[in-house]
């Protein structure tokens, strides 16, 4: 109905009363609060999917004006419990009640209707079109008795909806121009300039870093001062903590607790959403350093990285740290072969190489497991099986050839077991997978051709916890076994905490260098953001 | 015979990180707002759309057969089978092609002109006292292969789009058949050349064995082989499948240029059967064999595919064809059916995914 009103005043042309909606709704149910503690509850829902539960009996009260996390491992049931919210699935038990009254939420749109937003984890926007329609994609404002869209005073109401959270953005400007920080904040403004009052964030920082972080921080405070109340997911317990007022922990689709931030430390949170204490989150067995296994000399891709040298050895786990637009990937995926260098000299076991296309990297012992297991890692369409043995299909060949699929089964299978997927078998496609166990299928098919030297570019990025604590343990067993690993990553603690040495980028170039027992945060982020450079 | 179908489960519909949803019911029998029939007539009726949705496209042709028998008491007698295979062959042994093409997530719009080239230049090898039969068929098969080439040069170094590449090929093509007869067709040929369209081998004709040669070495190909594996990874991710190690350039070059190639057996088996090859042939056979493919199940997408569902496509349009014919529905009729088909079996095919 709020929907509703706000369309029919956008085409009536009376622009000042729809760009500034929150002044006028949010306080009054503000004002409704002595009598109902809860914008929002969710009581009793269960959900199925073909037979199997994913959500028995779960409750989830939102306060106004609070941020409330929703944590649980990967396959925990949040992204569910989210959907049901949004209209996306219906739940099959259970009761919603907004500000005390019970609502039925069949679709999308009578979710949005509800002032129910949410800002997906991938973003989807029209690339072609600008931030402001976007923003208003489907209510354009418009000249009175027309459906011509008013473009300037929709570029206006824009601005006034960026002003009013604090930030800056030319709604001009082509979405396809934008960061993802930049997406992301006009998928909040859209939600607020759709009246929402409860805005689901899924995963928002799994994709920005540093600043960016920051400054959707002081936004998500902004929203909150006005009354809106957000569900807030995320796997980073540092984030949460510094964010959150409530945490809500979902575990293999029950309930398991809501508590305030103040009742809980990491350590709770963390026995909450396991069901045990991770006491070693990061083994600490030292390999030993070998022989050099890669020398890097000079490389450099123009616009790119210039200047790259390092050293890895056998057995080591060397780490590359840096802000996001550093050039980390860019170096592991010019080492891999995926483009060409401008200059430098690759030296693998003390032998000059020449890298031109992936097959040749593979054929020197090189692994790489991309940043985006989704655009580069994995053929989504396809099954386990298929994905996990690409790489090394050879090796289950008759005359190169042809599959000899009992023993690439088997093989798949060992695999399976070894990295602990939860798959139903072989032949499920990987899409249907979590995140953390489609990662586990990346790792696994690299691991199928048994290599030297394993790049590893932010491995861990969107997994739960138990998958990360799977995938550290793994690292230190690759590097025990006399392999190289690289290992790119943007979470200082998991550098830290799995590295031999560190090296810092910054612009494209190498700002510094750590070894274990030299580590320093504060000075590996000075690097990281370019205040000191060794010369 | 049966064929390896794990790749065939399109998972378009999947949810993501969630475990895929309930099969959504069948479509309500109309009868709930009509004041229709007895409860048990709408048992049935429902019954037999759930089992149609749950084999899919087989169970369509399963239905199909069924129907026309009943329908004809011609139509399943032996003489009528083997002359629908027959019919079928030349669409047949291009669809078995053109689903290797479309499951890299791409499209061979030239294979219609590909059967006129390689039938006029086949022919023209053919003509009494002159080259050997094999001369004539390498010919043929040869002109397909470099046309088919050519597409896959031009699609993976020069990175076009298939569409784009196909179309202009399927115009030049055809305009090099035409240049090469002067617009006339190509006729007096040799009594042997006879033989590939009108022989038999066991009592089959030749066009059948040939047909069925072509879906053996096709799905052990697709299903069974390295080269199989690279098609669907290219279709389904080609930047995975780059990082992968894969020559994901060398992939497309083949499937094009297998297709090609098919497609100039398909000009050779045509102009035999007819002993005379026209310049103007095999318009339209382009779209047969995509309509054949996607009632298959391939996805158009790329990546999900079957050269068993190819087969079924190809036999469910050659049995409606024929089974039509004997119903002496007109021809025009036909082409709607065909078109009905097509919808229906895309829409079959998403409901038995879920």
């Amino acid at each position: 109905m709020i929907m509703d009103r706000y369309v029919r005043n956008a085409h009536n042309g009376d622009g000042r009363r729809t760009i500034a909606p929150m002044n006028g709704n949010i306080p009054m149910t503000l004002g409704h609060r002595a009598s109902v503690d809860y914008i929002l509850r969710m009581q009793g829902i269960c959900k199925s999917f073909s037979g199997v539960p994913v959500l028995r009996d779960v409750n989830l009260d939102v306060a106004a004006g609070e941020v409330h996390a929703l944590m649980g491992e990967n396959g925990a049931g949040k992204s569910t419990l989210m959907k049901i919210l949004c209209g996306i699935h219906q739940k099959d038990d259970g009761a919603i009640y907004l500000n005390g009254q019970p609502v039925h939420i069949r679709s999308p749109k009578e979710s949005l209707r509800h002032g129910i937003s949410m800002i997906h984890q991938e973003l989807n926007p029209v690339r072609a079109m600008t931030v402001a329609e976007n923003i208003f994609l489907g209510r354009e404002p418009c000249y009175r008795f027309t459906t011509i869209v008013n473009r300037h005073r929709q570029r206006e109401q824009a601005a006034v909806l960026f002003e009013e959270l604090g930030a800056s953005l030319n709604p001009d400007a082509r979405m396809s121009s934008l960061s993802v920080a930049q997406m992301q904040l006009v998928e909040i403004v859209k939600a607020v300039s759709c009246r929402a009052s409860i805005i689901i964030m899924d995963e928002p920082t799994s994709a920005i870093a540093g600043r960016e972080v920051e400054k959707l921080f002081a936004i998500i405070r902004n929203l909150k001062s006005r009354g809106i109340s957000i569900i807030y997911i995320s796997h980073r317990l540092e984030e949460i903590f510094r964010i959150s007022d409530t945490i809500t922990v979902l575990r293999d689709g029950r309930f398991i607790a809501s508590r305030p931030v103040a009742e809980l430390d990491g350590a709770a949170v963390v026995r909450m959403m396991v069901g045990r204490e991770i006491r070693e989150l990061f083994p600490k067995a030292q390999a030993a350093v070998g022989s050099i296994s890669l020398e890097v000399n000079g490389l450099a891709r123009r616009g790119k990285f210039r200047d790259i040298s390092f050293r890895a050895r056998c057995g080591e786990v060397l780490g590359f740290g840096g802000l996001m637009g550093a050039g980390r990937s860019e170096v592991m995926e010019t080492l891999f072969g995926m483009y060409r260098a401008d200059a430098g000299v690759i030296s693998i076991h003390g032998r000059s190489v020449a890298i031109r296309s992936p097959s040749d990297a593979i054929r020197h012992g090189l692994a790489l497991v991309t940043e985006d297991r989704q655009l580069t890692g994995l053929n989504l369409k396809a099954s386990v099986k298929a994905n996990m043995t690409l790489v090394s299909l050879k090796k289950f060949c008759l005359a190169r050839h042809v599959l000899r699929l009992g023993e690439e089964s088997r093989a798949v299978d060992a695999q399976l077991q070894s990295l602990a997927v939860k798959a139903r078998d072989q032949n499920q496609i990987v899409s249907t997978l979590s995140g953390g166990n489609q990662q586990k299928i990346v790792l696994a098919k690299w691991l199928l051709t048994d290599p030297q030297i394993v790049i590893l570019d932010e491995p861990t990025r969107g997994i739960d916890i138990g998958a990360k604590a799977d995938f550290y343990h793994i690292i230190r067993t690759l590097a025990r076994q006399g392999r190289t690993v690289i290992l790119v990553s943007s979470e200082m603690p998991e550098l830290l905490g799995l590295c031999d040495r560190i090296i810092i980028l910054c612009q494209g170039r190498i700002t510094a260098e750590f070894t274990r027992g030299s580590f320093d945060q504060e000075e590996i982020i000075r690097a990281a953001i370019g205040q000191r450079r060794e010369s | 015979m049966t064929f390896d179908t794990a790749e065939n489960k399109p998972a378009a519909n999947a949810e993501v990180l969630s475990p895929a949803p309930d099969p959504p019911p069948p479509i309500p029998p109309a009868e709930h707002s009509m004041a229709g029939p007895e409860p048990r007539e709408a048992g049935r009726w429902k019954r037999t759309l759930r089992l149609l949705f749950k084999y899919g496209i087989y169970g369509a042709f399963v239905l199909l057969v069924a129907g026309m028998s009943v329908a004809s008491p011609h139509f399943l007698t032996p003489v009528n089978i083997v002359n629908i295979l027959l019919q079928t062959s030349v669409n047949g042994i291009i669809a078995v092609g053109m689903t290797l093409v479309i499951i890299t997530a791409g499209i061979d719009l030239s294979v219609g002109s590909i059967v006129a080239l390689s039938a006029v230049v086949a022919a023209s090898f053919a003509h009494p006292g002159g080259y050997p039969l094999i001369v004539a068929i390498l010919m043929g098969i040869g002109v397909g292969l470099a046309v088919g080439l050519v597409n896959g040069l031009l699609i993976a170094k020069k990175g076009l789009a298939p569409f784009i590449v196909t179309l202009a090929m399927m115009t030049a093509a055809r305009g090099l058949a035409l240049v090469y007869t002067s617009g006339r067709p190509v006729i007096n040929l040799t009594g042997s050349y006879d033989f590939i369209g009108g022989g038999s081998m066991l009592g089959i004709p030749l066009p059948v064995v040939l047909f069925a040669l072509t879906i053996a070495v096709g799905a052990f190909l697709l299903h069974f082989t390295r080269f199989g594996r690279y098609v669907f990874a290219v279709g389904g991710n080609e930047m995975a499948a780059r990082v992968s190690g894969i020559n994901t350039h060398r992939i497309l070059i083949a499937v094009y240029a297998i297709t090609g190639a098919l497609s100039g057996l398909a000009g050779i088996i045509l102009s035999s059967r007819v002993m005379s090859a026209s310049p103007a042939g095999g318009a339209g056979y382009e779209l047969d064999a995509i309509a054949a493919v996607v009632i298959g199940g391939t996805s158009l997408f790329g990546g999900i595919g079957s050269i068993a569902g190819t087969v079924v496509g190809v036999l469910i349009i050659g049995v409606m064809n024929n089974g039509l014919d004997m119903l002496n529905v007109s021809s025009y009729w036909q082409l709607v059916a065909k078109g009905a088909i097509i919808l229906l079996a895309v829409l079959l095919d998403r409901k038995s995914a879920a």
